[in-house]
Formats: C-alpha cells, structure tokens, sequence
C-alpha cells in the first residue's frame, strides 16, 4: 500500500493534476467573475469579460476532462460522491450553464436591463461555482457518512457544516485573489490601478481565510496531517506553499506583475497538493465509519484500464499542453476591444 | 413517479436538448472549412465575408452546446450511479479521451477562429478553422464509440466484486472498434453534416426570398447544397448497413422498428401502429422487404418480438413511431436538395418560390431526424442500459430521492426554455442584421 509510485498513485496524481490545471485556469476565470459587480460601467465590464473572453471555455474543459479521467480511473469515487452530493452539484452545474451563457448572451444586445441581468448571473454563477467546489472539497476532507457499499449515506444539509463551509470561502477568496492578479496583467491605466486596489484586499481576505482553514484542518481534522507526520520531509509542501502566498504581494508591491501571477498560480497548485497528500491514499474519508473511506485501490478502476488511460494521457497531454500555451501566448498582452469582442 | 422514471426522463431531456447544437457545430465547421479555404484559394472577398458571418453563428451555437455538454459529462454520475460503477472502468475512458483529445482542440482553436482575426495570419487561422471541426468531429467519435458499446458491448470480462459485478477492459481496441461502433459513428457524423447543411441552406434560402444579401446567400446555398446532397445519400447508405448491425446483434430493436412480432419473413412498413397487447402492427407495408435489406432475400426469417420474453422487449410502438418518422424525414431530405440541385442546375430555383420555403424550413428535417434516430437507438435498447449486461432500473443512483430529481428536472427546464428562447431570439437577429459589409471590404484588403 506505501509503494511509492504504483499505478493507482499515478493516476491519483494525474487526476490531481487535471484539477489543478483547472483551479489555475479557471479559478482566475471565476475569481473575475466575483469581481465582476465591482467594476462600474460598462466598457469596465466588457473589459473584464474580454480579459477572459478566448480562455475561459477552455479552461472549463479542465474540468471536464478532470471528471471524465475521475470517471475512467476511479468510478467508485466518481458515482459516490455526484450521486451522493446531488443537489451540490446541480446546483453547480447550473452555475457553470449560466456562466458559460451570461458571458456569450451579454454582449448582444445593449440594452442596459440585459446587460445588468447578465452580470448578475456571470458574478453570482462564478462566485457560487467556485463556493460549491470548496464545499465539496471540504467535505470529502473533513469526511461524510459512507456505508459498506461506499455509498453516500448523509443528507445535503449535512453537507453544510462550519469547516466545508470554511474551505468553500476560502476557495471564493483565493479565486478573486487569483483573478484580480490575472486582470492587472490584462488591464492598463486608470482600471488597472483600481484593481491593483481589490487585489491587496483579496490578498489579505484569502491569507486570513487561509490562515484559518490551516488552523481548522490542524484542529480539528487529524486524518488530514496524518499522510505528513508519517513522511516529515513533505512538511516542505505547507512550507512551500506559505513562500508562494508570501511572494504575492512582494512581487505586486515591486511591480513584477507576472511573476505574481505565476506565484499566486503556485499557490493554487500548491494549496491543491496539499489537499492531495493530506488525502492520500484515501479519495473520500468516511465518517464515523472510517473503514467505508474510498481510496486509491478499492475505488479504482482494473490495472489494464489504468495503463490504457496512461498511454491516452502521454498521447494527449503534451498535444494540450501545447495547443493551451500557444492560445496563451496569442492572446498575450493587455485587452483591447475590437468588432469581435464581447 | 420514482427515482427511475424521473433520472430517464431528465436523461432524455437535457441530451435532447444538447443534440440540438453538436450536429450544427459538426456540419457547420465542415462548410467553414470549405468557406475558408475556397477564401485563402480564391481571394473572393465574398468567401471572406461568409467566414466571418458564419464563424459568429458557429460561435453562439457552440456556447450552447458547450453549456449544456457540461451536464451531460456529470449527470452518470449524478443520476446514474449504479451504472457508472458497472461501466467506469470501459466507458470512463472513452469519456476521458474525448476531453483530451476532441474538447480541448475544440475550445482551444475556437479562441482563434473567434478573436484571432487581426491576431494571426491568414494560414493559422484557416488552420485553426480546420482544428475546430476536426475537434468537433473527435467529440462525436468518443461519444459514439461510448454509446456504442452499450448497444454492443464487446473487449471486456465481468468481474465480481463486494457481491455485485463490473465489467472491465480486457481489449481496447475491441471496445472502440465494438461491432456497431464504426457504422453508428457514420450515420451520426451525416446525420451532423445534414444539420449544418440545412442550417446554412435554411438562412440562405431565406435571404434569397427577401432579396437581401444575394451574392453572399448564393454562394452559401450553392456549398450547403452540395454538401446537403452527398450527406443525404451517404446517410442512406448508413442508415441501411446500421439497421444490419442492430438486425444482427440487437434483433429485438430491428424487429420493435418494424413492429415485426412473428419470426419469420419480415415486411417495411411505410407507416403504421402496433398495437403492443395484440402484438400486431397495422399499416402499409411493403412484403418481404424488411427481409430483403437485411439478408437479400425477401423470404429469409428475421427474428420476431415474440422471441423475447415480454419482459425484455423496449416499448415497440415508440420505437416503431420515432424509427419512422427518421425514415420518412431522411427520405424527404434526399428529394428536397435533389430539386434543389436540379432547378440550380435548370437556373430556375430563385424563382421557385415554394422551393426556397421549403428549404427555409428544412433546417427541421434533420433536427427532428437525429433526435428521432437517437430515441430509436436508445428507446429501442431498453429494458437494458447496456445490452444484455445491465438492466435500467439496476443503473440508477440509489441514493438520490425523487424529490431531487423533480427538482432537477424543474430547475433544468426552466433554464433550458429560457436558453432556447434566448438562442432563437439572438439567433435571429444575427440573421437579420446579416453579413458585413465590412468584413467584405476587409476580405479586399487582404485579398
């Protein structure tokens, strides 16, 4: 069960890594959306959607792709824990149809009620997408009731408790921290100096929000730490981890705008593999029954499936990657409207 | 009403509702393609303006189907737990690669054909054109090759575990290559290319009838024409070698199409009702010929309805009814752009009124085509959720209260009238508002 790299853990690592690549993408995607309501008119918002308009459908494929790899390597986690937070995830799922609209359907009509209805539904949607997964995330940290079948076995309002609730805000504070950066590096003048503004404010609502839910999982969720007091050298991740927040605002503040981004991307990550290890081996902790938790092993899909999955993802992976860094690099620099903007 | 009944019908709408989009997008990428390319060949200012025209209304129908895909990749698991647990370890991975390989070549390139204009040459963004509708069409293939194998399973084992039993690879490529898997990819891709042909042929005919735009909405008609002919053919060809795949591997599905209970010598109806207690269809049929397309002689036996315990049998009118009425759709679809072609040819269609009508409302023929073949592909399957193996009513989530699923089904109905309103509301006035003339002046300077 400890071998260090066996298939199951590769294929928990690359899960993990398809999520990744979506809280970094997507979660500035969604943290502008939480942003969105602040700025005033309507060039500013339009802006804002542009900063995001030829990435954010994209990113959402990380996703996706994410729940489809989650489906193919571990089916039992994957029909546990939709079915078992069906309400949750409907309700993101309709966040994410809003969003996805809200962002195409405003630009095509001027009228200012059509406009406003939009932007509601674009800031609200991201705000709650972006709360729902932390929740859902809290949850399968903190543990929820799984019978012998690895059946969900609580209710939705029991999903609601104070430390999932935490991760939920967290996530929100860390996403609009995470895009305020991101729209600094797209936006100039006067908006970007405003911005500036709401990304110091972000920072310091997400390190307190961190702070807590460090000190929440120290506290009250052991099963969480137990992964690092076996393996002491891994203290180096949390460690990691602070020295990526920290250099935020150091390189905002000497106007190193880009490597704030790529700090603020590297906490994200960082913030997700920690999650990962504190997991590990374990997909979904069970409580009270521990027993019932679904790990790597008993919820996994047959080793043929994992090795074919492999060569899909050495195939495919590269090909993203590449394809994602050019799109990247094209539609590098500040915004500009044009005829074919939103 | 249970769990059950709700999770199928709540399946049934959010996938009928997404499938009015990916066809579009399919068929529509490949006139894209065409348009772009004759453009960087031609250096017709014309081909350039079409682009540009077409790319908007690819991009509004593409969110949509984007918006509602997302749905459709979590709702096995939200809805279909049981299910998910059974066919994961096959299905899963079909799942995952069309991510990896269909949608992010898809959303990736999109970015370019949509905001790339002054961004990149001419060649790249022909290239990305040609990304997006290959992307398009990968999508298909893995989605296909995943339904496929719930029709006919093949390249896996059952294995036993914690009391109940999963089916897991042992053959990759016998699954994706599973016996109907290549034939229903064809028949679903034309059924695709029809819908985009359509599309373009409806808003061309259109402008043709108000006398507005005309060099654009000929030259549209003309590609989508030609492009509607050879979908059209091609999917009979299809559609026949499909029905030979379902008459040997899913019998009780061919024989629910023609209401055929008595195994023994079948005949096609070309309209009728079965009336399921008397287990007897009643319509105009022509003798032996059901036999015919399937072993080429009118007096080999197809096997009846009455070989399957009742128990086993999918409802045979519906089927009968919705396999009918793609027959008949398909068939009207051949002979209206073969009148097309042939008064294009005579020089006559513009002044063919009643002709440009028709093909103003044929972009429904093959909406209500590929949503009637897919509830005959799917309807005709039941009672199981993969053929033989996994019974529906064992596929559902167990944990899931009807309540939820009423609410879900609430929720997304709601939401989806206000997303098809909205999607005919500003695709009409995209059609209004028409091509550019800017973008003509724009596909001068480049040329």
């Amino acid at each position: 069960m400890t071998a260090p790299l066996d298939l199951n853990t590769l294929w928990f690592a690359l899960v993990g890594v398809l999520f990744m690549g979506y809280a970094i993408l997507d979660g500035f995607d969604l943290g502008v959306g939480a942003l969105h309501l602040f700025a005033r008119e309507d060039q500013e918002r339009r802006l804002f959607l542009n900063a995001i308009g030829p990435v954010w459908d994209g990113n959402e494929v990380w996703l996706v792709t994410g729940g489809g790899a989650l489906f193919a390597a571990f089916p039992e986690v994957y029909a546990t824990i939709f079915s078992g937070f069906y309400p949750a995830f409907m309700l993101l799922l309709f966040g994410l149809i809003f969003r996805a609209v809200a962002i195409e359907f405003r630009s095509k009509q001027p009228h200012p009620a059509w406009r406003a209805f939009w932007d509601g539904s674009f800031s609200v949607a991201s705000v709650a997408a972006a709360l729902l997964v932390g929740v859902a995330l809290g949850n399968i940290a903190w543990g929820v009731p799984l019978d012998a079948a690895g059946e969900f076995a609580g209710s939705f309002l029991g999903l609601l408790k104070p430390y999932p609730l935490l991760v939920g805000v967290t996530t929100v504070a860390l996403f609009a921290m995470h895009g305020s950066i991101y729209l600094i590096l797209k936006l100039e003048g006067d908006l970007q100096a405003r911005v500036r503004g709401w990304a110091q404010n972000t920072i310091i609502l997400f390190i307190l929000c961190y702070v807590c839910t460090t000190m929440a999982t120290l506290l009250y969720v052991p099963h969480m730490t137990a992964y690092f007091k076996e393996h002491p050298v891994l203290f180096l991740m949390p460690l990691l981890t602070m020295l990526a927040i920290a250099n935020i605002p150091r390189e905002l503040h000497r106007g190193r705008d880009f490597h704030a981004f790529l700090s603020s991307c590297a906490a994200v990550a960082a913030l997700l593999a920690l999650f990962g290890l504190g997991m590990y081996p374990n997909m979904v902790f069970s409580s009270p029954l521990a027993e019932n938790s679904l790990n790597i092993y008993n919820a996994a899909s047959s080793a043929k499936t994992l090795k074919i999955m492999l060569v899909i993802a050495v195939l495919g992976v590269p090909l993203v990657l590449s394809y994602t860094a050019s799109i990247y690099w094209i539609f590098r620099g500040k915004v500009k409207l044009d005829a074919s903007s939103y | 009403m249970d769990t059950l009944f709700l999770s199928r019908l709540q399946f049934g709408l959010t996938i009928a509702f997404h499938y009015i989009f990916p066809p579009i997008s399919i068929g529509l990428g490949l006139l894209l393609v065409v348009m772009e390319g004759l453009y960087l060949k031609t250096r017709d200012p014309l081909y350039h303006q079409m682009t540009r025209f077409w790319v908007r209304v690819f991009g509004l129908v593409f969110s949509l189907g984007v918006a509602t895909g997302i749905v459709m990749e979590f709702q096995f698991g939200t809805n279909w737990s049981a299910y998910s647990r059974f066919v994961g370890d096959v299905f899963g991975s079909a799942l995952a690669a069309e991510g990896i390989f269909a949608f992010f070549l898809e959303s990736g390139f999109l970015a370019i054909l949509l905001f790339g204009w002054n961004k990149v040459s001419a060649g790249m963004h022909f290239f990305s054109t040609l990304m997006v509708c290959l992307g398009a069409h990968f999508s298909a293939v893995w989605i296909v090759v995943a339904n496929s194998w719930q029709q006919t399973p093949a390249g896996f084992h059952l294995v036993a575990r914690d009391g109940s039993a999963r089916a897991e690879i042992t053959d990759f490529w016998a699954v994706v290559f599973n016996p109907s898997s290549l034939d229903r990819l064809w028949h679903v891709l034309m059924g695709a290319w029809q819908a985009g042909a359509f599309f373009v042929l409806s808003v061309a005919a259109w402008y043709l009838l108000k006398k507005r735009h005309e060099a654009f909405a000929r030259a549209s008609f003309k590609i989508a024409l030609v492009v509607a002919m050879g979908a059209s053919l091609l999917q009979l060809v299809s559609g026949h070698s499909s029905a030979g795949v379902v008459a040997r591997h899913q019998p009780a599905k061919l024989a629910a199409f023609e209401g055929h209970y008595a195994t023994g010598p079948g005949d096609l109806a070309l309209l009728g009702w079965v009336d399921e207690s008397a287990e007897k269809m009643t319509g105009l049929a022509m003798p032996g010929m059901l036999s015919f397309l399937v072993h080429w002689d009118a007096s080999a036996p197809v096997t009846g309805l009455r070989e399957f315990p009742p128990a086993d049998r999918p409802p045979v009118n519906l089927v009968f009814q919705s396999y009918h009425l793609m027959v008949a759709v398909g068939m009207g679809l051949i002979g209206l752009a073969a009148l097309g072609l042939f008064f294009l040819w005579r020089k006559t269609l513009e002044s063919k009124r009643w002709l440009l009508w028709a093909f103003v409302f044929s972009v429904l023929g093959p909406q209500a085509a590929n949503q009637a073949g897919w509830f005959s592909a799917e309807v005709g399957r039941q009672p199981w959720i993969v053929q033989g193996l996994l019974r529906t009513s064992d596929g559902f989530s167990p944990v899931v209260s009807a309540g939820e699923v009423l609410f879900s089904i609430v929720l997304f109905s709601l939401v989806y009238l206000m997303l098809f309103i909205l999607f005919i509301f500003l695709l009409n006035h995209k059609i209004q508002h028409g091509p550019s003339e800017e973008d003509l002046t724009v596909g001068r300077q480049r040329a």
